[in-house]
């Protein structure tokens, strides 16, 4: 009798868990679930000039993507610029966050908050002031360095990748050394002394010590910096351009400018899974070379 | 023949704070030094400064006559055991204790040999290829004091080494640390607070207190022969008696008995008795009589509280079978006059 009683407690205790979170899961399948597998079907449905939408089965979308080397050209800019932008922010984000690390009480606050500006900033701003900065002849930059003598011509930064990837690379910074921040408190702030102690030199410290013990901190930074410059929409946009299109600038003509939502949708769907996959896997690789020393 | 280490007048200020101040401390060779004394005496700093961590606001530090503070830290070849082990988490307990020696660009062969050798010093062999993390807090410490020790320091810095450990290991790894010194024979300073520690191992005691020293000497004199009030109530339990010094001098009353004491004393008078070195009496003829208040069994000996008309004094009485006053008894007290401090009374009492 009291196993039965206490059979039926366990049940009870057990169903409580699915019931208190029932209400976010609900919230997360109708608007996260559901428009994703409407977006996916929507890939495989048929669209014409005249004939607009028809929900049927066909792959023509997927195939036209496969087949045509404007999308192929157009994903590996995406891609390629996501991994510049990944790249660029570890390179300075590291440093940035290691410097940030040993600030004193005033400096470290003012700094963090610099670091943070451009996620303060409206997107649309921040991007047209580097359009100001570096924009055609009338550029202030431009203008600085062909003043001084310094260049010829301007130097070209609207509709470039290079435009994009300097315009992402701001942006994403702070994602980059926040991630290293948070690995960079995680340290034994003695352990720099007893590397000192044991004869290594300031350069030393760095490399063999401290940069290893970090490395986790800026995989996961550009796990997520990768992710959102690849799917960025509103950098590109500006600077790129109609002439200079991302897998998310495309998706966005396709639906609103082409009218052709299925093609949209294959190109998001291909995007997203894309996305997926290189972060799983990527996410993979770090669990395994450094999952059992750190944590 | 000049000592090997020489802390000279050594001062640090932090702002308006003055974290340590004017210690002077000469240390042999191969010896054992522990500073000892409250959070916040001072005792950290001075190693730092040591370590070459921090820079002394003024002062010298020298090492056989060299000026040790023109020289880096990384190039001091100090060996320090800090007190999170601050190991490398990245590296297996071999790698952490190959360190050292690889950069001091010894060759490969030779690593091998001293790394195993330092690792079975402190009886880690079995473990050299784990990652810290996977590592009991003892072994920890082991493996932070083998990749001290393996780079042949001239100086061993112990920074409350043994304090992240529980009390049984604790005691089991004062033993082996003494036993280690002993063999390598390293000049080594310890850092710690606990008296027990600094008395088990070393040769000798320096006690700080806000930044000073109080005294320095070998355990058991600084024990038996506090030489400030603040040492004789820091070092162990202390009870303190005030008493008034006899009209004509020598010698004080306490109750019905007179103890002699130095000529020079007048007036009042504080005596300082050990607990361990307080006796029971026949209430009718000894010092002090009073009522035993509290009572307590700790293992191997009795704590008493006797409560007297100079107070409350503290008791310890070996559990070896004597007879045991009970709670509410009336007892004497009683001590040999060579078991007695005497200071003048009105000074800091601690």
């Amino acid at each position: 009798m009291s196993s039965a009683a206490a059979k039926i407690d366990s049940s009870r205790t057990s169903l409580a868990p699915y019931l208190l979170s029932l209400p976010a899961f609900l919230l997360f399948v109708s608007i996260v679930l559901i428009p994703i597998v409407m977006t996916v079907l929507l890939s495989f449905h048929d669209w014409g000039q005249f004939k607009g939408i028809e929900p049927v089965f066909i792959l023509k979308n997927w195939q036209e993507i496969w087949s045509d080397s404007y999308f192929h050209e157009m994903f590996a800019r995406t891609f390629r610029i996501a991994l510049a932008v990944t790249v660029l922010t570890a390179l300075f984000g590291a440093p940035e966050a290691y410097i940030l690390n040993r600030m004193r009480s005033p400096w470290r606050g003012i700094f963090l908050l610099i670091i943070l500006g451009p996620l303060l900033i409206s997107v649309v701003a921040r991007t047209l002031g580097w359009a100001l900065l570096f924009g055609g002849n009338s550029g202030v930059v431009n203008k600085a360095l062909m003043s001084l003598g310094l260049i010829s011509s301007p130097i070209p930064f609207m509709f470039t990748e290079t435009g994009i990837i300097v315009a992402l690379t701001h942006v994403l910074m702070p994602y980059m050394v926040l991630a290293v921040w948070a690995s960079l408190q995680r340290l034994d702030p003695e352990i720099e002394n007893a590397a000192a102690s044991l004869g290594a030199s300031q350069f030393t410290i760095l490399r063999r010590v401290v940069l290893p013990q970090v490395i986790p901190g800026i995989l996961s930074g550009a796990i997520i910096v990768f992710a959102l410059a690849a799917s960025a929409f509103a950098t590109p946009a500006i600077i790129g351009g109609r002439r200079l299109k991302v897998a998310a600038t495309l998706a966005y003509d396709e639906f609103l400018n082409t009218l052709n939502w299925p093609l949209g949708a294959a190109v998001a769907t291909l995007l997203l899974v894309a996305l997926v996959l290189i972060i799983v896997v990527s996410n993979r690789l770090v669990e395994r070379r450094y999952g059992e020393m750190m944590r | 023949m000049m000592p090997f280490l020489v802390l000279d007048r050594l001062t640090k200020h932090f702002g308006s704070q003055v974290a340590v101040d004017n210690v002077s401390l000469a240390v042999e060779k191969g010896e054992f030094i522990s500073l000892l004394g409250p959070s916040g005496c001072g005792k950290t700093t001075t190693l730092q400064m040591i370590a070459g961590f921090v820079r002394p606001t003024s002062g010298a530090i020298t090492l056989e006559g060299r000026d040790l503070l023109a020289i880096k830290p990384n190039r001091r070849g100090l060996g320090i055991v800090f007190q999170s082990y601050a190991l490398f988490p990245h590296m297996t307990a071999a790698e952490n204790v190959a360190f050292g020696l690889e950069m001091q660009g010894i060759e490969r062969e030779e690593r091998h040999k001293r790394v195993a050798e330092a690792l079975e010093l402190v009886g880690l062999s079995a473990l050299a290829d784990r990652y810290p993390r996977k590592m009991s807090g003892g072994q920890q410490q082991r493996v932070a004091l083998a990749r001290a020790l393996v780079i042949r320091p001239q100086i061993l810095l112990l920074d409350e080494p043994l304090s992240n450990l529980d009390a049984k290991l604790r005691e089991d790894m004062q033993i082996e640390l003494r036993q280690i010194q002993r063999t390598v024979g390293t000049t080594t300073i310890l850092v710690t607070h606990d008296q027990a520690e600094a008395m088990a191992l070393s040769d000798r005691i320096v006690v700080m207190n806000q930044g000073r020293v109080e005294q320095i000497g070998p355990p058991h004199e600084t024990y038996e022969r506090p030489a400030t009030p603040f040492v004789a109530n820091f070092l162990g339990k202390t009870n303190q008696i005030e008493a008034d010094v006899a009209p004509g001098g020598g010698e004080v009353t306490l109750g019905t008995a007179r103890w002699p004491i130095p000529a020079h004393y007048k007036g009042r008078v504080v005596l300082s008795i050990r607990p361990e070195k307080v006796g029971f009496a026949d209430p009718g003829n000894s010092a002090l009589s009073g009522t035993v208040k509290t009572r307590i069994f700790q293992g191997n000996h009795w704590l008493y509280q006797v409560d007297t008309a100079n107070g409350l004094i503290t008791v310890i009485r070996q559990n070896s079978g004597e007879k045991i006053p009970a709670e509410g008894e009336v007892v004497g007290l009683t001590w040999g006059p060579s078991d007695m401090g005497v200071r003048p009374a009105g000074g800091a009492t601690a």
